[in-house]
């Protein structure tokens, strides 16, 4: 009992006991802060990367992917052996490609992963809706600037809003001015077509009633295909005869639809009137973009345009910056994977399950399967053709890297505590020596050596409780109010210390684990007693009768 | 008049302190008994090891030969935890510099040997009873108005007190007393060896007591006069 007693009035009257253990004290509020700042950052990163890509992936070795009637038979395999965990599975192309526009008379080219989707079903395996720019508001300082154009909930398709598709009039109707403008004043030389903007160019051959100025022949005075060994200058090719069938209504978007990541099209820049970061837009919703890519066998160049149909923003910057979605029977039918059923109009009534496909994209009901459904895919599924992996397995180099820089984050911060707990030695033992005469007096007052040394250690544990305590609150006063220091921090320093310009992030996101605060607390507590363990043990091991004539 | 059995005896102790290389002799045979209610004083100039054998008889200390008896039982010889206990339930000590802790409250610090005797449990069953024992210990020796205040707010006389207070709560057979007035003015002292006295006459509490004051020493009922290490005479007191 004198054993609590005793260290109840140690803590509370040797300040300098206190003071020793406010290194521990900030040790573990850094710990909580940092542990939650980073797993708030990971979690974020892992939602994106979730809603990019699925749970399990199943894709094909070869960029050709699977011969063409394996794709259901593929399918109905998978159900067959996994169906059971399943809640959703979609097919999909992935290929390297390049998206080119111009701007301005400014030709850009874009390095591109293409991903042929069907909207509905992918969406099912990783809700990417929300990720679309016009199904999102955008706020400023907190304050809604502008609605989203629609409904978030709607379901995934490849329309274009109201907006968009009036933007898209508007630009054909001044692109058909131009376009007669041009033919009455009879300018050839001094409007070349690469001044001119891709999507532009596109209504305007559109818009061109004259039946001889093919789209090839206008496509061939770009720069990007000046090759006559192109071949789709060929107008024989039955993409471009798909193409111009198209083209009977510039105001209408082509049939291929994209999806572009936010990083190939936009670009912050910081307003020089208002100091503030805004997004411009190379490309619209509305405008149209040229697509290459490549064909399966052969590896022949296939191009396309495509209309954009919404802007995408994960916040992954790998996959904003490289990602183009595009329907999935239209990548399928440009890399001549797929033809309509009619031979005549092959790129009618174009059906991806009749095509051939790279990947497919599952979701499973709980993810707490996915090793046991990648078990059983890998070996039922013939691995000379197909590799099966979870999103984690597909992205592992990343979330090692951050398993690895939070672990060394968190052995350092673990050093200051160890730090500290030599610090806490020292003062233990200044404070046994110092207190070596009441040593003496509790041993001839009967009390035993353990008695005497849990003394210590129980005013060890009690320091350490105290500031390990002291830490948690200040650590989780300090991650909740974290947006609000990181603003007064950057109006003390006159500079943004977290720039939503460089994070992708408006706020600094933080995910507090119970388990390590709990578990960096419990450590700490630790440190501590250690600490006093062999001043505890001097004081134990103190001869009563030495110790009662210490002066 | 002879007893069968002393309450308190030390049968040829011998105790040496090295220093280096050095074994310096402090006690050489020292027999000394006590009968129970006994009041002894043991007399001897600074050095004569008297302090050392108060200490060996209460246990604090253990000596190179001889033996220590309570009772007839050998006691110096017990495991740590056996001899803890007896200081902690037999003896009861007062020291000359009083050695209260600091940080405590005077009742607490009275209530010290108690609350090492039990556990946390049985005290807090039985804290009322205990409280009550301090307090009517401490309005004994005349400190009721000083409960709460800490040993620093205390003077030399009232931390003697309270010392024999914490000697006295948990009903010692022995009171071993190491110079109780050294620190004192004559008047103090005078005051604390009346409480002594009237201890021993009234409940008759054995005390052994080692002062190198003749005056106080001759309140006692015997001396033991210890020279270098050795008892040189016993006379009964005045």
């Amino acid at each position: 009992m004198y054993v609590i007693l005793l260290a109840g009035h140690y803590l509370r009257t040797k300040y300098i006991a206190l003071v020793s253990i406010i290194s521990i004290t900030l040790g573990v509020a850094t710990m909580i802060v940092v542990n939650s700042v980073m797993s708030g950052f990971s979690c974020e990163m892992r939602d994106r990367i979730k809603g990019i890509l699925a749970d399990v992936i199943v894709e094909t070795h070869s960029k050709d992917g699977t011969a063409a009637e394996d794709t259901l038979v593929l399918m109905e395999k998978v159900e067959e052996l996994v169906g059971d965990k399943i809640d959703a599975m979609t097919p999909t192309v992935e290929i390297y490609g390049m998206m080119s526009f111009d701007v301005a008379g400014h030709p850009f080219h874009r390095p591109v992963t293409l991903v042929g989707i069907v909207p509905d079903s992918k969406n099912r395996v990783s809700p990417m809706a929300e990720n679309l720019m016009t199904r999102q508001a955008i706020y400023k300082d907190g304050k809604l600037v502008l609605p989203p154009l629609r409904d978030p909930a709607l379901p995934l398709n490849w329309d274009l809003t109201p907006e968009h598709l009036e933007l898209r009039k508007d630009r054909a109707y001044e692109m058909q001015m131009r376009e007669q403008m041009s033919i009455e004043f009879g300018s050839t030389t001094t409007v070349p077509g690469p001044i001119q903007p891709v999507s532009n160019e596109v209504d305007a051959e559109a818009a061109s009633l004259d039946p001889f100025l093919l789209p090839a022949s206008v496509e061939s005075t770009d720069r990007e295909e000046s090759g006559s060994s192109d071949p789709f200058s060929d107008s024989a090719d039955p993409f471009n005869a798909g193409a111009a069938a198209e083209q009977q209504d510039p105001a209408q978007p082509l049939s291929a639809r994209v999806f572009v990541g936010a990083g190939l099209v936009t670009y912050p820049y910081r307003n020089p009137q208002t100091g503030e970061v805004e997004i411009g837009y190379l490309v619209q919703p509305g405008e149209d973009v040229n697509i290459t890519t490549i064909k399966t066998g052969v590896p022949e160049p296939a191009r396309f345009k495509a209309t954009v149909a919404d802007v995408f923003k994960s916040g992954m910057s790998e996959y904003d910056s490289t990602l183009v979605f595009c329907n999935l029977e239209e990548l399928q039918y440009a890399r001549g994977m797929l033809t309509g059923p009619d031979v005549s109009h092959p790129h009618d009534n174009l059906d991806w399950r009749n095509g051939q496909i790279t990947t497919l994209q599952i979701k499973l009901k709980d993810y707490r399967d996915a090793d046991e459904v990648v078990r059983r895919l890998r070996s039922e599924l013939p691995s000379a053709y197909f590799a099966v992996n979870t999103w984690e397995q597909k992205q592992g180099p990343l979330l090692e890297a951050v398993k690895v820089e939070s672990a060394i984050l968190n052995v350092l911060l673990f050093l200051i505590i160890a730090v500290a707990g030599f610090g806490i030695l020292g003062i233990f033992y200044m404070v046994v020596v110092e207190k070596t005469r009441d040593i003496g007096i509790l041993k001839s007052l009967g009390a035993s050596s353990s008695g005497v040394m849990s003394v210590f250690l129980t005013y060890g544990l009690s320091l350490g409780m105290v500031g390990a305590g002291a830490g948690v609150v200040l650590g989780l006063l300090f991650v909740h109010y974290i947006n609000e220091i990181e603003g007064l921090l950057s109006s003390v320093m006159g500079h943004k210390v977290f720039d939503e310009e460089i994070y992708y992030f408006q706020k600094i996101p933080t995910v507090i684990d119970p388990l390590t605060v709990f578990l960096v607390a419990v450590s700490a507590i630790f440190i501590a007693v250690c600490a006093s363990i062999l001043p505890a043990w001097r004081a134990a091991s103190q001869h009563p009768v030495k110790a009662l004539r210490f002066e | 008049m002879k007893p069968a059995v002393p309450h308190l005896c030390a049968v040829a102790l011998d105790k040496a302190y090295r220093k280096g290389q050095l074994r310096i002799p402090v006690l050489r045979g020292v027999d000394i008994s006590a009968q129970e209610g006994e009041f002894i004083s043991i007399v001897g100039q600074s050095g004569s090891g008297k302090s050392t054998l108060l200490h060996l008889m209460g246990l604090l200390d253990g000596p190179d030969v001889g033996e220590v008896r309570l009772k007839g039982d050998r006691i110096d010889n017990l495991p740590s935890g056996g001899r803890d206990r007896i200081r902690n339930q037999v003896f009861g000590f007062v020291f000359q510099s009083y050695h209260l802790l600091p940080e405590l409250s005077l009742v607490e610090n009275v209530l010290t040997p108690l609350l090492i005797r039990h556990s946390m449990f049985s005290y807090w069953k039985h804290r009322a009873e205990f409280r009550e024992q301090a307090t009517e210990i401490i309005e004994r020796v005349g400190l009721a108005h000083r409960l709460r205040h800490r040993p620093s707010e205390l003077s030399g006389g009232e931390l003697q007190r309270a010392a024999i207070a914490r000697a006295l709560v948990a009903d010692p057979e022995v009171l071993l007393a190491d110079e109780p007035t050294g620190n004192l003015d004559a008047h103090t002292g005078s005051e604390i060896m009346d409480l002594l006295c009237s201890l021993n006459e009234d409940e008759g509490l054995t005390i052994i007591m080692v002062t190198h004051d003749e005056k106080i020493a001759n309140l006692s009922q015997r001396i033991v006069r210890l020279t270098e290490g050795r008892i040189q005479e016993l006379e009964e007191a005045a």
